[in-house]
């Protein structure tokens, strides 16, 4: 297969940032009240995703070593203002029902962990490839959660109404518990998936961020001074099991 | 209502009626990773309250006397960003030259903080919620202290989760969420006190 095509692939389906890697739970959480949200915060981060890989990948050679995390979040920062100025302008309603977080664009562990993990180590096109597979992968994460909760919130989806649904919608989980117990039981669905994936010899990529449980999973851990926390948390329980 | 009533209700409606992880999904992150005891949690929370009071008062200073003068207001991301990363990094080595003995309780802490996005996060609503310096520091300290109410509640849960008979399938972060969309749902009961 063509690598740029795979790359695309490998973020819609092998890597899905928010199925498979778990990725982004701040805002896969906050936005996906309805499918609608959820496609808008999708998107807005695919661009910033795209672009923000493409400079880190054209400037690779440029930024020191030592100052690289800084320098990529200078970057994401900038790319983030302009995409939250475009919607301001274009989408207004979006942009109100997103609030904050479009600025926190900038903390989606997503761009930087793909800046850090693929941009810095390859050259621009494939890294262009390489955003909008995980973008898009991210975007239909987002929606299909949202629409998820839409329906089942609201007996809505995309806004119009399923006639036989509305006497049974549960208001709760288009609020903050829903969220989490939606996402509960897609960590749950996925944790079947992976064991029978498993069992088949076929393993699935690991879980990447902080839903694994621990630092060491993180796509940020090699840049990150913090790693002795999770050691001590380890310790700490290992300790607890010998008792 | 007087100036000093309305700093009390910014308070309480900041740490409990929207808290930052139950409510606003702000430092899922810290909330999941360093909740397995509570010994760790708390000093996970008692860096977090120093942190983020300490980068509001910075923040809501620095939006005030630099860019708003200067009518760099949409420089306010990358900026607020950089001065986080750059204060926590100062705070570290501060402490460990002259407080070393809270550096020893919160020093390991303090580098996972800098993308925590409840930092980030609770500078920008101060300044989009137009709150004055006071009101700043007063809103990221209930922020704070908050996050450090739900992560040692949840903590405390855990160590009594382990012990549990559980589907197999929830093992590890699966049951914490929908532990957490309890606690949300008891949090939610919060809303009519203010």
């Amino acid at each position: 297969m063509n690598k740029n095509l795979e790359r695309v692939f490998n973020g819609l389906w092998k890597e899905n940032p928010t199925f498979v890697l778990m990725l982004g739970m701040c805002p896969t959480l906050a936005v996906t009240t309805s499918a609608i949200n959820g496609i808008g915060m999708g998107l807005s981060t695919t661009v910033v995703l795209v672009l923000s890989n493409m400079l880190i990948s054209a400037l690779r050679n440029l930024i020191p070593d030592r100052v690289r995390m800084p320098a990529f979040i200078v970057v994401v920062a900038s790319f983030v203002t302009i995409v939250q100025f475009l919607m301001e302008g274009f989408t207004p309603s979006l942009y109100e029902s997103l609030g904050i977080y479009i600025p926190l664009i900038v903390v989606n562990c997503i761009i930087l962990g793909r800046a850090e993990s693929y941009a810095s180590k390859n050259p621009v096109i494939p890294s262009m490839f390489d955003g909008i597979g995980m973008g898009l992968g991210f975007t239909v994460g987002l929606t299909l959660i949202g629409m998820v909760r839409e329906i089942l919130a609201n007996g809505s989806i995309f806004g119009a109404t399923i006639a036989p649904l509305n006497d049974y919608h549960i208001t709760l989980f288009g609020l903050a518990p829903g969220a989490f117990f939606v996402l509960g039981c897609l960590v749950a669905i996925m944790n079947v998936i992976r064991r029978n994936m498993e069992a088949k010899g076929k393993p699935l990529p690991a879980v990447q961020g902080c839903l694994g449980g621990d630092c060491s999973g993180c796509t940020l851990s090699s840049a990150c001074t913090g790693k002795t926390l999770a050691n001590k948390a380890n310790d700490n329980n290992t300790g607890k099991e010998e008792e | 209502m007087s100036y000093v009533t309305g700093l009390i209700l910014l308070l309480v409606a900041s740490a409990i009626v929207n808290n930052v992880v139950l409510s606003q999904f702000l430092g899922l992150c810290p909330f999941l990773g360093v909740s397995k005891r509570v010994e760790t949690a708390a000093g996970m929370g008692g860096a977090v309250i120093f942190v983020i009071t300490i980068s509001s008062f910075v923040t809501s200073l620095i939006y005030k006397f630099i860019l708003k003068p200067t009518k760099f207001e949409y420089m306010q991301t990358i900026v607020f960003i950089l001065v986080i990363a750059a204060l926590v990094q100062f705070v570290e080595m501060f402490l460990k030259k002259s407080v070393p003995s809270l550096y020893k309780s919160l020093g390991v802490y303090l580098p996972l903080i800098t993308t925590n996005c409840a930092v980030l996060g609770t500078a920008i609503n101060n300044v989009t919620k137009e709150y004055d310096i006071l009101e700043s520091v007063i809103n990221g300290f209930g922020v704070a202290v908050g996050f450090t109410i739900a992560i040692v509640i949840m903590a405390g849960i855990r160590e009594k989760i382990e012990y549990n008979d559980f589907p197999q399938a929830f093992k590890g972060s699966a049951i914490v969420l929908v532990t957490a969309g309890l606690m949300a749902m008891a949090f939610m009961g919060f809303a009519g006190v203010i």
